[in-house]
């Protein structure tokens, strides 16, 4: 495997020799470019965008083009392997490089019909981009026939391929894809290639084996290069000072002192910061270090986020209904009809994003202010060219993004402000390029968090102990951002309904991983442990009878409990918990805690998740994901918590946002993935939101208490135990 | 301003900032040399850890003036000459990074802790490890890695 890296885009064909194929482009002709003929790379340029999916040299090498974010979830690996199954291409020949930023090229189908997005969010980049990178690589395997049949005069339907050759049993002959380049030839046209006409997953001979990641060779040596390691000519270094009270604005009361300060080039004030450029970061933190700034009041600025749950206790409990989120059967009927009731409420504080890459970016704008490029991390979006082109006033075919790694995404990262607000202090600066640069403090203090949250849940049981009805009210702020994960398709319950009510604060909130599915899940998987010990059930059986009408969930559950040996005896100072998540992909996990009853700590000893996700791309990759899914779960259930007194962020540094350390590792996380040829779905989201409701039911096993406000802390663990 | 003389992976650099810039501007704005990462300014997350003179310290918080007087100073760009240090090949087998920002720091840190202890146990592992955040969740890789290290159990074709 060769290193990846990125590149120019209108050099990225003149950088070698070789061959682009230009196929899998919507609406534009198929063709190939020579690209050691720097005449006709400019022609083609001047006549279409770069468009390719591939690259092939004379000497085999194959450069595959992904057109995802990497944020260490693998798309890097994953994306080109279905290209590259498809192609029928050796795998040791192939390397990657990012694709150009155009979603109507490199987009997969967007969120409505007919649309395409070049968005990493949602774990939706192996689930969207199945059919496209199988299809394009299925369509470059068909030129790469099309051609041998033309080179040695035979019927193209007895050629196959294997492993970057094409073959003629018949005669016994084959050739290579490499020296098949100096022979390519474009077909008139290219097939279309249905589902039907691609591989069967059985046939997959590189999906599904552990390969070693294409970018993790650069990235044990510093070689790999994330937005905020960009070095250029001239560049200047820009900070903004935002404050800690969102929604404020500035008043800059010691502007010459700061036009004073060494290396100072321009003070540039936001509706909600100041920003300075300087010559160089150490000047640029030094002249911010000494703002003086008068901040005005807020929305936000009433707002103290420990005290606001009595308010939102009354938005639950009002007459005044919210809007529905799913409604099934006669919810209030149930209730009406049971014969006992329960209800809980479960709270959850704010939480950052806290990626270890503080947010960052580079641009350069022309001295013309006519163009420019744009050197950053993003998790992209529904426009690729993340908001450039509007602040700069130019059409987005004038900016150039080029995508870098992404130091951690988690949803921060898909908002674009960052990039806005870069472009905003290189317009002023042309044509000098400006690295914009958000210190830890300006990162957390200023983060966009998951918001706060309660859910109110009641549920019914009729005089035989079925569950049957289930209702569950979301208030907090921001919509979708408190109310996915909601609906309990995978369990038998007639009723069901769901609403959000509104509670809004003017904090800055943005998806953070797993989303509503984080807060929610833990509501539901809790108050079904509670009724499985009000009945005196196990709650793993309990959760059986309700999956027995949707087999692929039933069946991650009867693997956990299996591969947990949930039904052993644990150490008599330990509990195990169990809870479900679906989020595409469909999770069961299991963990095993023990209680510092004197100091109120929680540790997790050991995690183990059965986990359908459909067709497996990279299996060492899945299991990653689940491993870091489940420590960010720990650490936010544990210890993660923004608190807001009169409206001001409280923490500013991971001295008092602390993460989850080494120390507090799980032992073990353990993964089973089930073996599946249906359509793959996203992994990056599911094991997250088992993590605070595996716990709390471990707790309240071992100790007959319920945990309900999150995160765990060792305070609230005593207060609760104390009860 | 001054002029400061480093010596970085057995190379002698020279550069012209003022008494109290942080190393850590100095080795990646200054001198370009990019692994080593900045995470939080205030010796939290060990994203910047180098060792000097053997011993892995917080670049972040070190002054340029107190590193100009011949100690040597090692990033993740001088652990090996080819990326080839029994670490670098154990993270590799292990699969451990994810986003990878963190990982100069972790492997930094792990390179110090074999050179005083070779066959450190898992908790003198997690002990020694425990100042370098790892946002993606990888941890339980990283200790595999510096096991694998520890035991000699490196895979040959990684």
């Amino acid at each position: 495997m060769k290193k990846s890296s990125t590149y120019s885009r209108r050099d990225f064909l003149k950088s070698s020799g070789g061959i682009a194929l230009f196929v899998g482009a919507s609406g534009i002709l198929p063709q190939l470019v020579s690209c050691s003929s720097p005449e006709e790379i400019e022609k083609v340029l001047e006549k279409h965008e770069v468009t390719a999916w591939v690259k092939l040299s004379e000497n085999g090498d194959i450069t595959i083009f992904n057109p995802a974010s990497e944020m260490g979830q693998g798309s890097m690996t994953s994306l080109p392997m279905l290209f590259a199954e498809e192609m029928d291409a050796d795998w040791s020949k192939v390397s990657v490089e990012f694709s150009p930023q155009e979603s109507e090229i490199y987009g997969s189908p967007g969120w409505s019909p007919g649309t395409k997005m070049m968005f990493t969010v949602g774990s939706r980049t192996t689930n969207s981009y199945y059919t496209t990178m199988r299809t394009a690589g299925a369509q470059a395997r068909y030129v790469l026939l099309h051609s041998a049949a033309s080179h040695w005069d035979l019927p193209i339907a007895e050629l196959s391929t294997k492993k970057s050759k094409v073959v003629h049993e018949k005669s016994n002959k084959e050739i290579s894809y490499g020296e098949l380049v100096s022979f390519l030839q474009m077909p008139a046209s290219l097939p279309e290639f249905s589902e039907g006409q691609l591989k069967d997953p059985s046939d997959f001979q590189l999906v599904g084996k552990n390969i070693q990641r294409t970018d993790i060779p650069e990235k044990v040596t510093g070689q790999a290069k994330f937005s905020i390691d960009i070095r250029l000519p001239d560049m200047l270094f820009g900070v903004i000072e935002r404050g800690n009270l969102h929604g404020s604005k500035p008043t800059l009361l010691n502007e010459p002192e700061i036009s004073a300060s060494k290396g100072v080039l321009k003070i540039i004030p936001l509706d909600y910061g100041i920003g300075v450029v300087a010559n160089s970061l150490e000047e640029a933190l030094a002249a911010k270090k000494k703002l003086a700034i008068a901040w005005s009041e807020s929305k936000a600025s009433d707002h103290q986020s420990q005290e606001i749950y009595g308010s939102y206790e009354k938005i639950a409990a009002s007459k005044d209904p919210g809007r529905v989120l799913t409604e099934k059967g006669n919810v209030k009927q149930a209730h009406r009809l049971a014969a006992k009731t329960f209800t809980s409420d479960f709270k959850n504080d704010y939480v950052y994003h806290a990626q270890m890459e503080p947010l960052n970016a580079v641009i350069k704008v022309s001295g013309d202010l006519g163009s420019a490029e744009v050197w950053v991390g993003s998790q992209q979006g529904f426009d690729t060219k993340l908001g450039v082109p509007e602040i700069l006033g130019i059409p987005p075919e004038n900016v150039t993004i080029h995508l870098q790694y992404l130091g951690g995404g988690f949803g921060r990262r898909s908002m674009n402000d960052f990039v806005e607000e870069c472009a905003i202090l290189a317009k002023e600066m042309a044509p000098c390029p400006v690295k914009l640069f958000w210190t830890r403090e300006d990162d957390m203090t200023y983060g966009a968090f998951r918001p706060l949250s309660l859910q109110r849940l009641t549920a019914s049981t009729d005089a035989q102990g079925n569950l049957t009805g289930f209702s569950h009210v979301v208030v907090g702020d921001g919509g979708g951002l408190v109310a996915s994960g909601v609906q309990n398709d995978h369990y038998d319950i007639p009723n069901q309904f769901a609403e959000w009510r509104e509670a809004s604060n003017g904090i800055r909130i943005k998806h953070w991983r797993s989303v509503g599915h984080g807060p929610n899940k833990f509501a539901i998987e809790c108050m079904l442990d509670e009724i499985a010990k009000d009945q005196g059930k196990d709650p793993l059986q309990f959760r059986k009878r309700l999956m027995k009408n949707s087999p692929r969930a039933l069946a991650t559950l009867v693997k956990v409990e299996e591969l947990s040996q949930w039904n052993k005896t644990t150490a008599s100072d330990r509990a195990k918990g169990v809870a479900f998540v679906e989020h595409g992909s469909l999770g069961s996990g299991v963990c095993e805690i023990s209680v510092d009853r004197d100091s109120g700590k929680i540790t997790v000893h050991n995690f183990w998740i059965a986990l359908d996700a459909g067709v497996i791309i990279h299996p060492d990759n899945v299991k990653a994901q689940m491993e870091g899914g489940i420590i960010m779960g720990i650490s936010s259930a544990l210890k993660e918590q923004i608190t807001i007194v009169d409206g001001k962020v409280q923490q500013s540094n991971f001295h008092e946002y602390e993460l989850l350390r080494m120390e507090d590792v799980p032992d073990d996380i353990e993964t089973f993935l089930i073996s599946s040829n249906s359509h793959p779905e996203g992994v990056g989201e599911t094991a997250t939101p088992m993590v605070a409701c595996a716990i709390a039911n471990a707790f309240l096993t071992l100790t007959g208490k319920k945990l309900r406000h999150l995160p765990f802390t060792p305070e609230r663990v005593l207060e609760v135990l104390r009860s | 301003m001054a002029n400061y003389k480093l010596e970085i992976n057995d190379i002698a650099y020279e550069v012209d900032v003022d008494e109290g810039t942080s190393l850590l501007w100095v080795i990646r704005e200054h001198l370009g040399l990019t692994g080593t990462k900045y995470g939080c300014g205030i010796a939290q997350c060990g994203a910047c850890t180098i060792h000097i003179d053997k011993t892995p310290m917080r670049a972040c918080v070190l002054q340029v003036q107190d590193f100009s007087e011949g100690q040597k100073i090692r990033t993740i760009e001088g652990l090996s000459e080819n990326g080839d240090h029994p670490l670098q090949k154990a993270w590799i087998a292990s699969q451990a990074p994810q986003c990878g920002y963190c990982q100069s720091g972790q492997i930094m840190q792990a390179a110090a802790l074999l050179e005083e202890n070779p066959n450190p146990s898992r908790e003198e592992i997690k002990s020694k490890m425990n100042g370098i955040l790892c946002r993606c969740g990888t941890y339980l890789r990283v200790i595999k890695a510096i096991e694998m290290v520890a035991k000699n159990e490196i895979p040959s074709n990684s």
